[in-house]
Parts: C-alpha cells; sequence; structure tokens
C-alpha cells in the first residue's frame, strides 16, 4: 500500500512535468506568434496583445488543470501514508 | 504638507500593515501547527484549510468570525445557531444539542439524516460582493444622473471604461442587434466575477470563485439563457443539422445535444480550476519556507509569491473577461437568425 501511494506521488510530480512542457509549448507559440504579427503590423499592437492574454490565459488553465490534479494526487497519497 | 494629505498616508500605512499582519499569522498559523502536532509540517492540508468553505470565517490564526448554522432535520424542524457553539474554550470539536461538526461537515450524533443551509464562508463573501457591486452601481448610477452632460467624476470614471469595454467590444460584436436585452445580466456577470476573484486574492478572505458550486450556478445562468432565447435557426441545427448527408444527421444529433451541455460545464470548470489552482500555487510556494525550515528561502518565495499575486490580478480580470465572452458568444450563436 505504502509503496502504491509512492508512485502515486511520483506520478504526480512527473503529470506536473508535463503539463508544463505542454503549457509551455502552447504558450510559446503563442508569443511567437504574437510577436511576429506586431513585427507585421505595429499598428494592430494593442488588439494582438489583447489576444494574445486571453489565449494565453486559455492554455494556462489547461496547465492548472494539470496543478489540481497533481495536487488531489498528493493530498490522497500523503493522507494515505 | 496639508492635514490631508498627512491623513491619507496614515490611511495607506494602516491598510499595509493589516495585510501584512494577515498574512503573517497566516503563516504563524502553518508553523504552530507544525510544532504543536510533533510530526512534519504537511502542506496538503493547510492548502486545502484554505481553499475550502468553512463553516466559520477564520481570518487569522485564532481569530475565527462565528457564521449562523442553518440546519433541517426531521426530529428537531429547523434550527439556527453560531457556529461557535462547536467549539469549546480549547478549540476542541465539541457535540452541540446532538450535532457534530467534523471536518466541516454536520452530522446528528445518532446518524439521522440533517440538511445544512449554513452561512459558510462562502456564502457570506456571496453578500461581501453583492454589497460591493450594490454600493459601486448605485453610486455610478447617481453618478450619471448629476453630471449629465458634463464628464464623470469619481467612481464612475473608474467604471465607465470597463463598462464601455465591456459592451463595445465584447458583447455587441458576439450577440449582435438585441444585444441591449443581455447586457445587463452580463455586465452584472463580469463585474461579480471580477470583484469576487479579486476579493479571493485578499489575505484572510475566502475562495469565494474558486468553489465549484459558486461556478456551477453562473454556468446555470448562461445555460438557461441560451437554451430560452434559442431562435429556430439554433434549435434546427441541432436536431435537423443543414449541410450534411441525411443519414449522417443521427449521428450528429447526439454530438450536438452533448455540445449543449459540454459549453456550461467548460465554463464552470475553467473558472473554478483557475482560480483554485491560482491559490493552490501562492500557498504551495509559501509552504517551501516551512518545508525547507530556512529564512532564505522565506526571502525567495517571497519574491517568487509577489510574482506570481500580480499574475493573479491579471487572471483574475481575464478570467472574468473569458466567461462574460463565452457566455455572450453562445447567447450570439442562440438568438442568430437564419442566413
Amino acid at each position: 500500500m505504502l509503496m502504491d501511494m509512492q508512485f502515486a506521488v511520483m506520478g504526480a510530480g512527473i503529470g506536473a512535468g508535463l503539463v508544463a512542457i505542454g503549457a509551455g509549448i502552447g504558450i510559446g507559440q503563442i508569443g511567437g506568434s504574437a510577436m511576429e504579427a506586431m513585427a507585421r503590423q505595429p499598428e494592430a499592437f494593442g488588439k494582438i496583445q489583447t489576444a494574445m492574454l486571453v489565449i494565453a490565459a486559455l492554455v494556462e488553465v489547461i496547465a492548472l488543470f494539470g496543478v489540481v490534479v497533481c495536487f488531489l494526487i498528493y493530498t490522497a497519497g500523503t493522507a494515505a501514508a | 504638507m496639508t492635514k490631508d494629505g498627512t491623513l491619507k498616508i496614515c490611511k495607506k500605512l494602516i491598510i499595509c500593515g493589516l495585510i501584512c499582519l494577515f498574512s503573517m499569522s497566516s503563516l504563524q498559523r502553518a508553523y504552530a501547527s507544525d510544532a504543536s502536532e510533533g510530526e512534519g509540517f504537511n502542506p496538503g492540508d493547510m492548502i486545502n484549510h484554505h481553499i475550502k468553505d468553512a463553516h466559520g470565517w477564520e481570518i487569522t490564526h485564532g481569530v475565527v468570525v462565528p457564521l449562523p448554522i442553518i440546519l433541517y432535520s426531521e426530529p428537531d424542524g429547523l434550527m439556527i445557531f453560531s457556529s461557535s457553539n462547536f467549539f469549546n474554550n480549547g478549540h476542541e470539536e465539541v457535540a452541540y444539542k446532538g450535532y457534530l461538526l467534523s471536518h466541516e461537515h454536520i452530522s446528528r450524533v445518532d446518524g439521522q439524516p440533517v440538511y445544512d443551509f449554513s452561512i459558510t464562508k462562502n456564502v457570506l463573501f456571496i453578500f461581501i460582493d453583492a454589497t460591493i457591486m450594490l454600493l459601486v452601481f448605485f453610486a455610478i448610477a447617481r453618478g450619471y444622473k448629476k453630471n449629465v452632460g458634463k464628464a464623470p467624476k469619481g467612481v464612475q470614471s473608474l467604471f465607465e471604461p470597463v463598462i464601455i469595454y465591456i459592451r463595445d467590444e465584447v458583447v455587441k460584436p458576439s450577440i449582435g442587434d438585441n444585444y441591449q436585452k443581455y447586457l445587463p445580466y452580463l455586465l452584472t456577470l463580469f463585474f461579480f466575477i471580477w470583484f469576487g476573484n479579486l476579493l479571493g486574492l485578499i489575505p484572510g478572505a475566502a475562495n469565494m470563485t474558486g468553489n465549484i458550486a459558486i461556478t456551477a450556478v453562473l454556468a446555470l445562468g448562461t445555460f438557461f439563457i441560451t437554451n430560452f432565447s434559442g431562435k429556430r435557426a439554433y434549435w434546427s441545427h441541432i436536431f435537423w443539422t443543414p449541410g450534411v448527408p441525411w443519414w449522417l444527421r443521427p449521428i450528429i444529433l447526439p454530438v450536438e445535444l452533448i455540445g449543449v451541455l459540454t459549453k456550461p460545464v467548460s465554463l464552470m470548470v475553467r473558472l473554478f480550476v483557475s482560480i483554485t489552482a491560482g491559490h493552490i500555487v501562492v500557498l504551495s510556494l509559501v509552504s517551501l519556507t516551512f518545508i525547507f525550515h530556512s529564512w532564505m528561502v522565506g526571502f525567495g518565495s517571497t519574491v517568487i509569491v509577489t510574482l506570481i499575486t500580480i499574475i493573479e490580478l491579471l487572471v483574475a480580470t481575464i478570467q472574468a473577461y473569458v466567461f462574460t465572452m463565452f457566455t455572450s458568444l453562445y447567447i450570439g450563436m442562440a438568438v442568430e437568425e437564419h442566413h
């Protein structure tokens, strides 16, 4: 039982890392495309920035799903141990 | 310096001091539970205690504002009493009139079912949020009556750009001509979520918009308004999707019906997760200090927590904006005429 919980906590850590990779790729692509768009059309700076922040927030929520799931696994793991 | 200016600075200093006091003492609480229990500091319990609903408002360690407990059960009928009755002087859980509060769950000692309608911490914060909104928006309405044809003043000029932005950039483009019918609800939604998110960032306050029941009710509002204002084109799109072969329509129908439900569910989960996870991240970084027992780590985590809190201010606004934007998009899809 203890061994299972150790694996669970380890899984929470690995999961958090994977989620960070995914969110990093997502936000990186958004930021890169927004930079490109701003360089092409500096007059649309404001609009692109707003859209960029909103989309980045949407991607961030996916990362935060990971945080919540990892936190739940962690609390379940420590409660059982 | 004028007397007025000195007074203002004094007020600011007092507010800063109070904020420091509250945040410090919530850390002390974590440390105290570490020392008294004699086992390792458990960040999971500390974080859970902070993000969950409670039957008393613990502003800081040891300072608990008792809240009314409202219970209904078959033998006793309706009962209303203070939540402080559940604790004796040594802050231990005791039974009161045959009821016991354990892990924020009220049960009868004899095991019979009991219905709990208590004013909990989150309910209290809904009331505080509503009170702030009433005060702010009555002040704005008075301002518009007083300054007809003149430039806005005070709190009116603070909120006018936000209201105009929501109207012109969010609601009008997504709903279309008939937007004015839905504008009051959408503005209320935006400011309720925004103020709720900002209230949640104050040390000692409740994690109100990070409670899935509250976000579920907000999403239900979207669900009902979308479906009740659905026009012919909306329903025909669901039940008899145009532009696909006839044999594909029975397959698309369940997918479309699930789509009706997933829209509010995604709104509910998005707001809940982003606010709750923000709190979890901040509290986890604070916990690092107590895990490592070092003031150096404490210094580092203070810097990171400050930065994260600034991001959280941004997230609080963006999540309110996203919720309003998606709600108006869904309403816009529902009221769209056939084209």
